[in-house]
């Protein structure tokens, strides 16, 4: 029941559209990256300082100097180009980058995003994601629906400390696809197999139905 | 032309001393000045505060100079694959201030450019913008941040030429132009130093006028972090 890691990424690459200057976090949204349809021309930016990241290099391609912002070795494409950190955020921070894929811990019903710091556990930096999630345009969240004690991630309000407030547009889970409004989580889409009450239990936050809610296709 | 050239990285560390504030240029470690580290060591300095995105990897990069003990403070975004940072923080013996690594790289530019302050959405609403001024902008809110300077910033380049122009190699570029700026004393250690004339000043990433020592490094591991590939 459910989708796995693989068909989130796939069905968050439907809303990837031609022409898109796309930055994609670890985890689930580096994943997207192998589901963009045929056709679809998107340009995706790494963090640490490149606009047209490449797939991995073959082994005698690997090149100390070409690095992913997950510090994974990579290649350039025709037409990529390479820039400084400084100007890498001010892409970021000036809107000029379309959409911001990333994973998170918990997200409220008000579209804030906890996903950088546990409460007693080793802490280990943002990174880039306070930057991302302040400026992007569109951001869609890649996440489990519940933890794996059972209990929501999608709450009323974040319980962990806040990555940013009132950005995130959209959500894609294990269960559904949801759209942050004004008034909470709208359902879109349930994964198959997976039932609107199902998806209800799982959800602590405003979760608004309306009409039948289609499967997910992927 | 101003010749900047020094003969090796223990005349071009000259100066450094026990407490001071250094930036160090790289992302994990990549375009990480090794052979300033390598010398930091055998200098054995302490009570540093650095400025880093990352701070290495246990054996490895700043890694090597937690590992003995020589950082009183890091600063940097993402610490998180070094496992002797982690007990050095748990047990009180290092301080660490995290910052978005916009914001962090916009701090260091600002410090090279002059700007004390600026306004960033960074952080706004979150731990980061605790006790800092925020302000208002076309309905949204922004943090103000301060800019940040070092005594001495240590950067590396693929290639520099003896006035300290640098040419930066794939993504090897990240913090190394803006620290260069930021740094009372710019120390860049480049792959292959070259006379000045011999590249095209079109080409040049981070004038010499930030550089004020460079040399040519003795050698250069590179280590990689995530050796990704695909079968051909």
């Amino acid at each position: 029941m459910g989708l796995d890691k693989n068909q989130i990424a796939k069905r968050i690459a439907k809303e990837v559209k031609n022409g898109m200057y796309v930055n994609l976090g670890i985890g689930i949204p580096t994943l997207v990256a192998n589901y963009i349809p045929e056709g679809v021309e998107v340009v995706l930016q790494s963090e640490n300082g490149l606009l047209g990241m490449g797939p991995f290099p073959t082994e005698d391609k690997v090149d100390a100097d070409l690095i992913n912002a997950g510090k994974q070795t990579i290649t350039t494409l025709p037409g990529s180009s390479i820039f400084s950190s400084a100007e890498s955020f001010g892409m970021i921070r000036g809107e000029h980058v379309d959409l911001t894929i990333l994973g998170a811990m918990e997200v409220s019903e008000q579209g804030d995003i906890a996903n950088w710091k546990i409460p007693g556990k080793m802490v280990k930096g943002m990174g880039g994601a306070m930057d991302l999630v302040a400026s992007a345009k569109n951001i869609i969240v890649a996440m489990q629906h519940t933890a794996r004690d059972g209990s929501s991630k999608l709450l009323k309000e974040c319980t962990l400390p806040i990555t940013g407030l009132k950005c995130i547009k959209k959500i894609v889970t294990d269960l559904a696809v949801l759209e942050v409004t004004e008034d909470g989580f709208k359902l879109l889409e349930r994964a198959p197999g997976v039932t609107v009450e199902d998806i209800q239990k799982a959800t602590e936050g405003r979760l608004i139905v309306e009409g039948d809610i289609p499967e997910v296709q992927i | 032309m101003i010749n900047k050239t020094v003969k090796n990285a223990q005349e071009a560390l000259q100066g450094v001393q026990d407490s001071m504030t250094l930036m160090l240029g790289g992302f994990g470690l990549c375009g990480i000045p090794e052979n300033s580290i390598q010398e930091l060591l055998r200098l054995g300095v302490k009570d540093l505060t650095c400025i880093s995105n990352n701070a290495g990897v246990d054996d490895f990069g700043i890694g090597l100079l937690l590992q003995k003990r020589q950082v009183r403070k890091m600063i940097s975004s993402y610490v998180g694959e070094n496992a002797e940072f982690e007990r050095q923080l748990l047990s009180g013996e290092l301080e660490v201030e995290l910052i978005p690594q916009g914001t962090l790289a916009e701090r260091i530019r600002a410090g090279g450019a002059g700007i004390p302050a600026f306004f960033t959405p960074a952080g706004y609403g979150t731990e980061v913008g605790e006790g800092k001024e925020s302000r208002e902008f076309n309905g949204k809110r922004y943090l103000m941040e301060e800019w940040l300077k070092a005594d001495f910033s240590f950067v590396k380049a693929w290639k520099g030429d003896t006035a300290g122009n640098l040419i930066f190699k794939g993504t090897a570029r990240n913090f190394n132009p803006m620290m260069a700026a930021a740094g009372k004393i710019t120390v860049a250690e480049v792959e292959e130093l070259v006379p000045a004339g011999e590249l095209d000043p079109n080409m040049i990433h981070t004038p010499g006028i930030y550089v004020q020592r460079i040399f040519q490094g003795e050698k250069y591991e590179k280590r990689i972090e995530q050796r990704t590939v695909r079968t051909a």
